[in-house]
């Protein structure tokens, strides 16, 4: 199963917007080694959720919004990180929520802009409150790489985007798959 | 819109899309070679474009598509005659003088440079609301 990290869709309104959420748990083995304690420093643990993962669940949002618009018959590729900002941890016990919005969407590809947003369990006073934003772009591989001939590129025909871990996503999500 | 305005939201659209500094956006900065652009900066800088100007732009219509690949235009690494005058047709607003001269088909990602787009834009603008 592919790595996923959303656990579950929220809300989806076709080609304009999707919110997810990823619960943070220190039973996620990667947290063990980010930040790993150092005591040669006298650095105690840090566990954090890696941003580069947020970056991952977000994409991961938006690659959903814009598949789920052609019925995920087009191979959407994560093509460009247009602008990242995280201004705050995310620690175990916290729950990240990614909005993505359609910005742009046509026959080559789009463009989404995405909201980061964190609760943090032990003040639920706060609600969710925003700690970035990520806006990306997506190519459609066949209509720039392989299908279409442009480079001769050989892609398989089969859509291994959008595989297994996305249609257990989306069933338990309540998501009808076109 | 005068051209200058044209120009100064290209530039704004460059710096964002390639992160490159306002200084560096200059006419006749090439897109690939001055500005390091890669392939898939055509599609953010077509997106943003879009956007910034309030237009549609088709597929291709800014950048070619198809005629590199094109053996009846491209012979020996070379753009045929037949291949260039295909994309002086697609694209009217790319000055061919330079890379006519020497038309290598890996120069020409070069053919495409600021005051390209701002051409671009401008009959774009110019076609959407005439003068």
């Amino acid at each position: 199963m592919r790595w996923m990290w959303i656990d579950r869709v929220v809300e989806l309104v076709p080609r304009q917007k999707m919110v997810a959420v990823k619960n943070v748990s220190l039973a996620e083995e990667h947290l063990h080694d980010h930040f790993a304690a150092d005591p040669s420093r006298g650095l105690a643990a840090l566990p954090v959720m890696p941003t580069s993962l947020i970056l991952e669940g977000m994409a991961q949002t938006a690659g959903i919004l814009v598949g789920h618009a052609e019925g995920f018959r087009e191979k959407v590729i994560l093509a460009k990180i247009t602008r990242a900002e995280i201004t705050r941890d995310a620690v175990p016990g916290t729950t990240l929520r990614y909005t993505a919005t359609m910005d742009r969407f046509d026959a080559i590809g789009a463009s989404t802009r995405g909201i980061v947003e964190l609760f943090d369990h032990a003040r639920p006073d706060r609600g969710f409150t925003q700690t970035g934003e990520i806006d990306l772009i997506f190519s459609h591989l066949d209509n720039n790489q392989g299908g279409a001939g442009r480079s001769g590129e050989a892609f398989p025909e089969h859509n291994f985007v959008f595989g297994e871990g996305f249609k257990t996503l989306l069933r338990c999500s309540g998501i009808a798959i076109p | 819109m005068t051209r200058d305005e044209i120009f100064g939201k290209v530039r704004d659209v460059l710096v964002n899309a390639l992160g490159v500094d306002d200084d560096d956006v200059t006419p006749t900065a090439s897109l690939v070679g001055d500005l390091g652009a890669e392939s898939i900066d055509f599609l953010d800088i077509n997106f943003q474009l879009e956007r910034a100007f309030g237009v549609k732009i088709a597929q291709g219509e800014l950048f070619p598509e198809g005629v590199t690949q094109d053996p009846r235009f491209v012979k020996d690494g070379l753009v045929t005659p037949e291949g260039l005058a295909a994309l002086k047709t697609r694209l009217p607003h790319v000055d061919f003088s330079t890379f006519e001269k020497d038309p290598q088909i890996s120069k020409v990602a070069k053919i495409f440079t600021v005051d390209t787009l701002v051409n671009f834009v401008e009959a774009k603008v110019n076609a959407k609301q005439p003068a």
